[in-house]
């Protein structure tokens, strides 16, 4: 009996599920719209950031018409929960049910890098405003993976470590988040600085969601260091700023920092605390460029907040590749074709302010600007530049082969020149 | 939480008519799930096969929580081992991905085996504990020990082999492993061993004097069960061909729990319907609302209230009341 019952809730509970899942897909005609998915995250531990992806998204659609190459638009967001099997699971879904030509987004690395490696296998154009994983555009690279709008995350330390050089710092101490985001970054900061004539005073690897950093900044302290660089995100980018106020080290030592230690999602709540930290970036929300402050201004007025990170690249990421399809007449079904023409776009007018292009392995160059963080007329902090670096690649000064011959950073492997 | 009713303590001839009434559902099941990859799109035949996927690691769970009484927090860490010593098999050494999977079921035995001679002697809240610790050491492991397992971000796998490389007969593959697996374990919870664990949930001090070896039994069916979870996380390599930490995290003994709850801890096929119930609720709600996951909650909350002991619990609970009611009526009749 039990049996019988079972195969009725079952067959129940399947028929229930197939009325639900199959949802009427409507079979493309030749005009039929761009189906676009976002995935981003909207629940768990950085739900916060993926709502200003969203936000940074439409935007772009909106003064866009929804409209592209000639053909309406049609965005379809998910929520990859910042979980890397959910969002493989969400990008089967828009890829296989939703049929979307291309999927946009996603926030953390591990996400991301699992979707990667789903549209390796079935060619689904994929753009990556925010996923910085350095092999994804280079070890590892994946033709139909492109980072639009994004960078890798060992771009943009290596301008900053060439700066704090000009400015006489030699001697660094480095705070990192322990994970490959923060291997990253610091190995580009590291090896630039150490090859440049700097010396790595020590290295500090906390776990993400560290509340107390006193144990580190008191070792921080004590090392002697001209400057500190720290790779933080999130919450903990916040508590690492107040905690190195509090402690004094502020008027101490001068604190460097990855661009998202003083993002604006990090910032946006922060006092005096935040000020004068220098971080380096593709883009700075308080550069004195037209096409910035009028995307500052419509970003702020809508959503009454300054742009972030998060928001900014999905806008920059959806720009670049609209003028592709637009390039195309819509024609994002031949995917080589159009692949090959976002990889050949240059983008002048977006809210960088300057043009930016890709590099052959799908990485944009960009003018990276060092940043510091300054009170705005409307006394609210933000990034200002205060010296550019003109068209940075991924591989800032080295031969693309010759450096991908060196083994991907990690805790172990950080560059890092013997003296 | 109450458990349905045994089955399998019948007396011998009611068995054998149960067993006969029991063949042509069990085929009419068999031809059911072979003809859905026919009416199902290909996105939907993936879900059909995620959910006969974790069915098995929902059952392995169900041998302890069920039949022995022992509810374990650490089977997604069984499980994801098995998914990464596969994929670490295949992508990092280069290996065949089915001697992969067999490392990978082997691992999660051994791993079962440590977590079984540390575990068995407690019971009640103190083996769910030691069972969650045991799987939070495995998930900082994957976390932390960044140059094997890749950190946080994971390892990515090298793909189907061609043959099962489309949904529809990765489906039909699975198909074909998940119904001797489950016939396997629904042969192990009815046979003389599946009694004395449930003799152990009911009494372990009777058992005990009875002259059972009651660790030895708990612990061969914590191995056992971690077996199955190790199958289960070499199939899930097969389809996600991915291993990230999540995979190992308490999140996912917890939704591998609430599959053998959903469905009815201490019914074994009551796996399938939770699995099914969670993983189609997961996708169907996911595509309306960004809220998907507190609806799933609503409807756990609401599961516990009205069927707490499982959709599958239930049912046999009504059939079961049914069933004495009239054969009162018909004693009293005659």
């Amino acid at each position: 009996m039990d049996r019988r019952r079972f195969l009725k809730t079952t067959g129940l509970t399947l028929a229930a599920g197939t009325g639900v899942l199959s949802a009427p897909f409507v079979a493309r005609a030749q005009n039929a719209p761009i189906r676009i998915g976002l995935m981003a995250p909207q629940t768990g531990v950085v739900a916060a950031g993926g709502r200003e992806i969203i936000d940074g998204f439409s935007l772009f659609w909106e003064s866009a018409g929804n409209q592209a190459g000639g053909r309406k638009v049609e965005i379809l967001v998910e929520d990859d929960a910042s979980n890397p099997d959910t969002a493989l699971q969400k990008a089967r879904r828009l890829v296989e049910q939703a049929k979307v030509d291309m999927l946009f987004g996603n926030l953390l690395a591990n996400t991301g890098l699992a979707v990667a490696n789903y549209v390796k296998g079935n060619g689904t154009p994929y753009f990556i405003p925010v996923i910085a994983a350095d092999d994804l555009t280079q070890r590892a690279r994946i033709k139909n993976v492109i980072r639009a709008g994004g960078y890798s995350a060992s771009q943009f330390p290596r301008p900053l470590a060439d700066w704090a050089l000009k400015q006489g710092y030699r001697k660094v101490a480095m705070i990192s988040q322990d994970y490959t985001f923060g291997h990253e970054q610091c190995g580009g900061f590291a090896q630039t600085f150490t090859e440049g004539g700097g010396a790595v005073v020590g290295q500090f690897w906390h776990p993400l969601n560290t509340s107390d950093f006193s144990p580190y900044l008191g070792q921080i302290a004590g090392l002697n260091a001209d400057v500190v660089f720290a790779m933080e995100t999130g919450a903990d980018a916040t508590r690492l700023i107040q905690q190195y106020a509090s402690f004094g080290l502020k008027d101490q030592i001068p604190l460097l920092g990855a661009q998202n230690a003083t993002d604006q999602s990090v910032i946006r709540t922060m006092g005096a605390e935040c000020e004068g930290i220098v971080t380096s970036a593709h883009f700075a929300e308080g550069a004195d460029l037209p096409a910035t402050q009028a995307f500052v201004k419509t970003y702020s007025d809508k959503f009454s907040k300054i742009p972030s990170l998060y928001a900014f690249s999905h806008y920059v990421g959806a720009m670049w590749v609209t003028k592709a399809i637009n390039t195309i007449n819509g024609k994002v079904e031949d995917r080589d074709t159009f692949l090959e023409t976002v990889l050949k776009t240059d983008l002048p007018d977006s809210p960088l302010g300057k043009p930016v292009r890709f590099d052959d392995y799908g990485n944009p160059i960009y003018d990276v600007v060092i940043r510091k963080t300054a009170k705005n007329k409307d006394g609210k902090f933000w990034n200002v530049p205060i010296a550019t670096y003109p068209q940075v690649s991924q591989f800032w000064k080295y031969d693309p082969v010759t450096y991908m011959k060196q083994p991907p950073y990690s805790r172990d492997f950080q560059g890092i020149k013997k003296a | 939480m109450r458990t349905a009713p045994l089955s399998a303590a019948s007396t011998s001839p009611e068995l054998q008519i149960r067993r006969s009434r029991a063949l042509p559902w069990i085929a009419l099941v068999l031809v059911a799930l072979a003809v859905l990859p026919m009416i199902l799109s290909s996105y939907q035949v993936s879900i059909a096969t995620q959910v006969l996927i974790f069915s098995v690691l929902a059952m392995s769970i169900d041998i302890l929580a069920g039949f022995a009484g022992r509810t374990p927090l650490g089977h997604g860490a069984i499980f994801g081992v098995s998914s990464y010593v596969a994929i670490y098999w295949t992508s990092t050494m280069g290996g065949d991905i089915w001697i992969g999977i067999a490392l990978g079921v082997v691992a999660a035995t051994a791993l079962a085996a440590v977590f079984a001679a540390l575990a068995i002697r407690t019971s009640g809240v103190y083996f769910l504990l030691l069972t969650l610790a045991l799987g939070m050491i495995v998930w900082g492991v994957c976390l932390r020990w960044t140059a094997v397992t890749g950190g946080e971000n994971g390892l990515r796998g090298i793909g189907r082999p061609a043959f099962i490389a489309d949904h529809v007969s990765f489906y039909y593959a699975v198909l074909v492993v998940v119904a001797p697996l489950t016939w396997a374990m629904w042969r192990l919870v009815h046979s003389p061993f599946g009694l004395t664990l449930r003799g152990i949930r009911d009494s372990e001090s009777r058992m005990r004097s009875l002259g059972y070896n009651v660790p030895l039994h708990l612990f061969l069916a914590f191995v056992v069960s971690g077996f199955f979870a190790g199958v289960a996380g070499g199939l899930y390599v097969l389809f996600n061909n991915f291993v990230s930490p999540s995979t190992v995290q308490l999140s996912q003994s917890v939704s591998g729990l609430l599959m053998a709850i959903t469905g009815g801890i201490g019914t074994l096929l009551g796996s399938f319907v939770g699995a099914a119930a969670i993983i189609v609720l997961e996708n169907a709600v996911s595509a309306y609302t960004a809220r998907w996951q507190s609806v799933l909650g609503v409807t756990f909350v609401l599961i516990m209230i009205f069927a707490p002991e499982g959709v599958v619990g239930r049912a046999r609970l009504l059939l079961a009341r049914r069933r004495s009611r009239s054969s009162t009526q018909r004693r009293s009749g005659g």
